[in-house]
């Protein structure tokens, strides 16, 4: 309980906190004191991080997910386009086969504005309330919002610009991303218009790539050039309201990214891919409480640790049904 | 030494990152309220899809899916961009190039909104309010200046589509493929949904065999014009049947066309 009231903290932009000396299981300290001895095995990963790096192999996960988030946004443009009727709407409100599906921030800051609490809304945001609970909250990000994947290549091209100390990183304080939520949903209230609507770089590109584009895409291109030579992953990071909404979520949700002290030798080559690399906090050398842990509510479930892990401390694993796809 | 430096050097660090943060909030936070200035200065008057509520509360209520767009037979509805600010990606219609002539009959677009800003509680044509239709260039009208009209109302690379009953009544077909010769223009009261379904149901055959169908009021006449030159001179009159559906001004073969359409006084003032 205390882990996952942390976890939220760390969601709405607490630092991750060094655990307190009472917090360790045996079992954790344990392990802690023992890896310090292991040097064959650190030199082995060594090797193994190397190797890695020369022979750069596809990220499975990042493939895996890649499809879905094309063939996700690719069946709202069919079933408009070739009117094949399976996902209507965009993605701040659709019907999957009839069933009524609503963006839980969008439903949000309709209802904050309009002060009515519509029926027709609520059963739309209550299936995909349950659906995203199931499948870890965040993961829309990473799986389905468009703009997901536009700013992942930006990333790519901020990393490659900064590698060559063209351009760096300037970090903002996380925090900022709850008062940006609690911000636009007092906006919605006050002004009785959904203002975060206008900017919001998801519900532009759903449009855009369904209806046609239109002026909101130099609004996104703004965003990718700022994250691009300014603040990486600044929109996902410490911005957008939809994804604050979807961490609360998915906090408690079946589907976690877990963690295995027993085989982490602390290479931190996890942090190094990661969009929130703060909810990698456990894999710092010291820093796990128990042996098995699971990563935080602010995880979007990308999977791009896993596949970075030279030794597969990280999985994608739902609860009961045990670890998903190697 | 060293750690009172470094020390400093953080806090340094953290002052700016806070700062850098402040300017990133506030920048976000004025882009979107940018959104404002639009709205507020009614840089565009939109005619809205059937059963929309009354502009604010229509803004407010929108999810901004386009499921409205999809199912309109006759692609009437489009979504409006980033420069209508709060109003992105909230449906209008463009009249003069497709109005909406109620091919549906039951309102589509209604029955797609899942958060009725188009309101639930309209169901039939005559019961919408997109607006009203108002006379602004008489002296273009064909039938003030006592002329017929022969061939397609709005020339051969006009898109616009109409539902013609005779022709087929499942099927709405582009307007250029059905021409006309009329002795004197009547296109806009010809063509009014509102008067056609009147007519139907005066012929005791109301659509779909519905007769809440049946339009209360008219929406449309030709006045005659009193003249000396032998010619029949007639003016169009707008009448409070009218839905502001717009198929007068797509059809006007005008140009410009005769007609304009006022979002209506009702769906302007806030509730």
């Amino acid at each position: 309980m205390n882990y996952l009231l942390r976890s939220v903290a760390v969601l709405l932009g607490a630092d991750p906190k060094k655990p307190a000396p009472g917090d360790y299981s045996e079992e954790a300290k344990a392990l802690h004191a023992l890896q310090k001895g292991d040097r064959n095995r650190i030199e082995q990963i060594h090797i193994e991080i190397e190797h890695k790096a020369a022979h750069k192999q596809p990220e499975k996960w990042r493939r895996r997910r890649w499809t879905v988030l094309v063939l996700v946004n690719l069946l709202f443009v069919l079933s408009y386009q070739l009117d094949i009727q399976m996902l209507e709407g965009a993605l701040t409100a659709s019907r999957f086969i009839g069933f009524h599906m609503a963006d839980l921030n969008s439903a949000l800051q309709v209802m904050l504005a309009y002060k009515q609490v519509l029926i027709n809304l609520m059963i739309g945001t209550g299936t995909v309330l349950v659906f995203w609970w199931l499948l870890g909250g965040r993961t829309f990000c990473s799986w389905v919002c468009p703009y997901h994947l536009v700013a992942e290549w930006a990333e790519m091209a901020h990393d490659y610009l900064a590698r060559k100390k063209i351009v760096t990183d300037h970090p903002f304080d996380r925090r900022v991303r709850t008062v940006f939520w609690l911000i636009f949903a007092l906006l919605a209230f006050v002004t009785g218009y959904t203002v975060f609507e206008t900017i919001s770089p998801t519900g532009i590109l759903s449009r855009a790539l369904i209806y046609g584009p239109g002026l909101g895409l130099l609004w996104v291109a703004i965003l990718l050039l700022f994250e691009i030579f300014y603040s990486k992953r600044a929109w996902c990071r410490y911005a957008c309201p939809i994804g604050l909404t979807y961490g609360l979520v998915g906090a408690t949700s079946p589907l976690k990214v877990t963690y295995n002290l027993a085989t982490c030798f602390h290479e931190a080559e996890c942090k190094k891919v990661c969009e929130v690399p703060h909810v990698l906090d456990m894999v710092v050398k010291g820093r796990a409480t128990r042996s098995d842990l699971f990563v935080g509510a602010d995880c979007t479930h990308c999977g791009r640790c896993v596949d970075a892990c030279p030794t597969n401390s990280l999985n994608l694993e739902f609860k009961g049904l045990g670890r998903l796809l190697k | 030494m060293a750690t009172q430096k470094k020390s400093a050097r953080i806090n340094r660090n953290e002052r700016r990152r806070f700062l850098r943060t402040l300017v990133y909030g506030a920048g976000i936070i004025g882009a979107s309220l940018l959104g404002f200035v639009p709205v507020l200065a009614r840089w565009k008057q939109r005619v809205r899809p059937p059963g929309a509520l009354k502009e604010q509360d229509f803004l407010a209520s929108c999810i901004k899916c386009g499921q409205c767009v999809q199912v309109c037979p006759v692609s009437a509805i489009h979504l409006a961009d980033m420069d209508e600010g709060f109003g992105i990606g909230s449906p209008f219609i463009d009249t003069r190039n497709q109005a909406c002539d109620f091919s549906c009959d039951g309102l589509q677009c209604v029955l797609a909104c899942p958060t009725g800003a188009l309101t639930h509680e309209i169901n039939y044509p005559a019961e919408t309010d997109m607006g009203v239709a108002r006379v602004v260039g008489e002296q273009r009208c064909l039938a003030v200046m006592g002329r017929g009209f022969s061939g397609q109302a709005r020339g051969a690379s006009f898109t616009g589509r109409l539902r013609y009953d005779e022709v087929d009544r499942w099927n709405p077909i582009p307007v250029r493929d059905h021409p006309y010769d009329l002795e004197l223009c009547d296109l806009c009261v010809r063509q009014c949904p509102i008067e056609i379904r009147i007519a139907q149901c005066e012929a005791g055959k109301p659509p779909s065999g519905d007769r809440n169908q049946c339009p209360p009021r008219h929406a449309i006449r030709l006045d005659a014009i009193a003249s000396d030159d032998g010619l029949t001179h007639r003016r169009p009159v707008i009448l409070d049947g009218c839905v502001g559906c717009g198929v007068c001004d797509m059809i006007c073969p005008a140009d410009p066309g005769v007609f304009v359409i006022d979002s209506s006084r009702s769906r302007e003032v806030a509730a």
